[in-house]
């Protein structure tokens, strides 16, 4: 027997009471370790959408490159059109590895949905898209070859969501032009999931948009200097350039700010974890202040009672810590649905992302919290002078 | 004489504001080893005072005590409570009217409670040895909620004997029990003399006090 068994039995006297505290503890540690997953996971995705763009950089026509991420990173229509002799200047360029054309439609849909919606089509380069998104697979079909082909190929979602298989028709709304499916992209778990990609010249064909692109991807040389590539983009009249870098950072920025909100969140979930600690063992330590004075009259040092008190505390947030992780573990999924019915943009992939290091900083960061909270009830009953405490309990 | 608690002109004054209340008013006593001593007098009259001051647990205003001739209070320092609190480990068992046991212990682990905060202590008696004295032996696994009032006494008892104290004190130690059950702790008390722990009670039970080797009356605060 040791002090830490003792406190262990001491908790058990009033079990509601400790299971309502250590509930209260879980919640925050669940609090904890839900928005810190979140952060990760947000964060991972993020970056991991920017990464699978297939290229570093991207030429739009003048706009707000705001406007520009949103376009690849929602698939939104395209804003203004750049003349398709950018191509070539780009590419003459030493950095450039290749380019690839994209020209970014949409129809409004009156069938899609409830109320209708936008539809949304992506024209690509039928030889250089695919090389570039060399991470796509199909579930059935391939690349359409030609780029004049009235053929389409539908990211996973996209195919899902218009019921479509390989061979089946797809009708451009008002525009009178029929496509066929030639192949349907496994989940890639980035925005192309949920993209209509048709052949580029049959893109500018259907939507009069001969010679005009909304996008030139590009991809860059491996150890070319990209801040000087950058640099002679800018150069070009009427474009604008979009590093995806810019992008990330940009972006990033911004999910710096929401981090600031999520730790006050987590913040305040553990304060008041730690009022109830605080609460429960002031609340234990006054309900047995006579048995603390008999504790001491048997020999006990204020050290032993304040390390009695103390191992209380660490035990009940330890307890509560790993029921509130377990509950993170069992509910992210939940919780990631929960999330992804509520923001109006969030990136593919698992997105309350709880690793080891998390749980464990989350566990660490209650119990740290719990045993701060301890300090003031144990130095009360370290405090405690036996006389007092059996007077006390006479009267 | 061979004395193993010796207390002189002991004095403890309270103050009621401006009135001043001498609880305990110039007592001095001697006990040897293995002697029963039962203090008895009216409510109020400074009986629990004096138990308190003679085990350590409060000062006295004034006078001098020592415990096995170490000098604990009437020098010239005042001793800290971590001193007074190794005085009381090494030297002094308490009974109380309230048995103070831990709900969620068992029997053991009651009587070993003493021992967590005293771990280095050669003289200490094995659980078994004072379960086997007080008779308690079969009831080591039960809580405390399943044991009878004379049996808590009992716990207590073996509870307070587990360091191997010189000197067994106790505060109205049949105060809760029945008739029967007090004559049994008498029984272990004057036991536990016997074997050479000087045992000294404060009591209103008189047929407890007349199992005593002396009888010290008090009132007002003094020896009477």
């Amino acid at each position: 027997m040791n002090i830490y068994s003792v406190a262990y039995k001491n908790l058990l006297r009033k079990k509601t009471r400790t299971a309502l505290t250590a509930a209260g503890i879980a919640l925050s540690a669940w609090v904890l370790a839900t928005l810190l997953g979140f952060n990760r996971g947000y964060e991972t995705g993020l970056n991991r959408d920017i990464d699978n763009m297939g290229f570093q950089v991207l030429l739009t026509a003048k706009g707000c490159p705001y406007e520009a991420a949103t376009l690849m990173l929602k698939g939104g229509t395209g804003l203004r059109y750049m003349e398709e002799a950018v191509v070539r200047t780009v590419t003459s360029n030493p950095e450039v590895e290749g380019v690839t054309r994209m020209l970014m439609q949409g129809v409004f849909d009156p069938n899609k949905g409830e109320n209708g919606a936008i539809a949304a089509y992506l024209g690509v380069d039928a030889l250089t898209y695919p090389k570039m998104k060399g991470y796509l697979e199909f579930k059935q079909g391939a690349w359409f070859t030609d780029n004049n082909a009235y053929e389409a190929v539908m990211g996973y979602e996209a195919a899902e969501l218009e019921q479509r298989e390989i061979g089946d028709k797809l009708l451009i709304p008002g525009l009178n032009a029929e496509l066929k499916v030639v192949g349907i992209l496994k989940r890639s778990g980035t925005q192309d999931d949920g993209t209509i990609f048709l052949p580029i010249s049959a893109v500018q064909k259907i939507f009069s948009k001969q010679g005009k692109l909304t996008g030139l991807g590009i991809k860059v040389k491996k150890g070319a200097d990209m801040t000087a590539f950058e640099n002679k983009l800018y150069d070009l009249p009427d474009v604008q350039v979009v590093s995806m870098a810019q992008v990330k950072s940009t972006i990033m920025n911004l999910v710096t700010s929401a981090k600031v909100i999520v730790f006050a969140i987590a913040f305040i979930a553990v304060i008041i974890a730690m009022a109830g600690v605080i609460n429960t063992i002031l609340m234990s330590v006054m309900e047995r202040y006579g048995e603390i004075g008999i504790l001491k009259s048997m020999g006990a040092m204020p050290l032993d009672i304040f390390k009695m008190i103390w191992a209380e505390t660490a035990i009940l947030c330890s307890l509560g810590g790993l029921a509130g992780i377990a509950l993170s573990l069992a509910t992210a999924k939940a919780a990631e649905a929960a999330v992804r019915h509520f923001l109006p943009f969030t990136p593919n992939g698992e997105m309350i992302a709880i690793n080891t290091g998390i749980a464990a900083g989350a566990f660490g960061g209650i119990v740290i919290g719990g045993l701060l909270s301890g300090i003031y009830p144990a130095w009360r009953a370290a405090r405690v002078r036996p006389l007092e405490a059996i007077r006390s309990e006479g009267d | 004489m061979n004395t193993v608690l010796s207390a002189r002109d002991l004095k403890k004054i309270y103050h009621r504001g401006s009135e001043a209340v001498h609880a305990v008013d110039g007592i001095s006593l001697e006990a040897a080893p293995g002697e029963m001593t039962a203090i008895i007098g009216p409510s109020g009259s400074g009986k629990t005072t004096l138990l308190n001051i003679l085990g350590c647990l409060d000062n006295p205003s004034e006078g001098a005590l020592s415990v096995g001739g170490d000098e604990i209070f009437g020098g010239k320092k005042e001793l800290s409570e971590k001193k007074l609190t190794g005085i009381r480990r090494r030297n002094f068992g308490y009974i109380f009217q309230k048995f103070y046991l831990i709900p969620t212990l068992t029997v053991l682990e009651n009587i070993m409670l003493p021992s967590v905060f005293y771990r280095n202590c050669d003289i200490c008696k094995t659980p078994q040895e004072v379960l086997k004295q007080l008779g308690i032996e079969n009831r080591a696994g039960h809580l405390p909620s399943e044991l009878s009032g004379g049996e808590m006494q009992r716990v207590a008892i073996a509870r307070a004997l587990i360091n191997a104290p010189r000197i067994l004190l106790a505060d109205e130690p049949t105060g809760n029990l029945d008739s029967k059950r007090a004559d049994e702790i008498k029984d272990i008390l004057r036991a536990l003399a016997a074997g050479g722990i000087t045992v000294i009670m404060v009591t209103h039970n008189l047929d407890l006090a007349k199992a005593a080797d002396r009888i010290i009356e008090i009132r007002d605060g003094k020896i009477v």
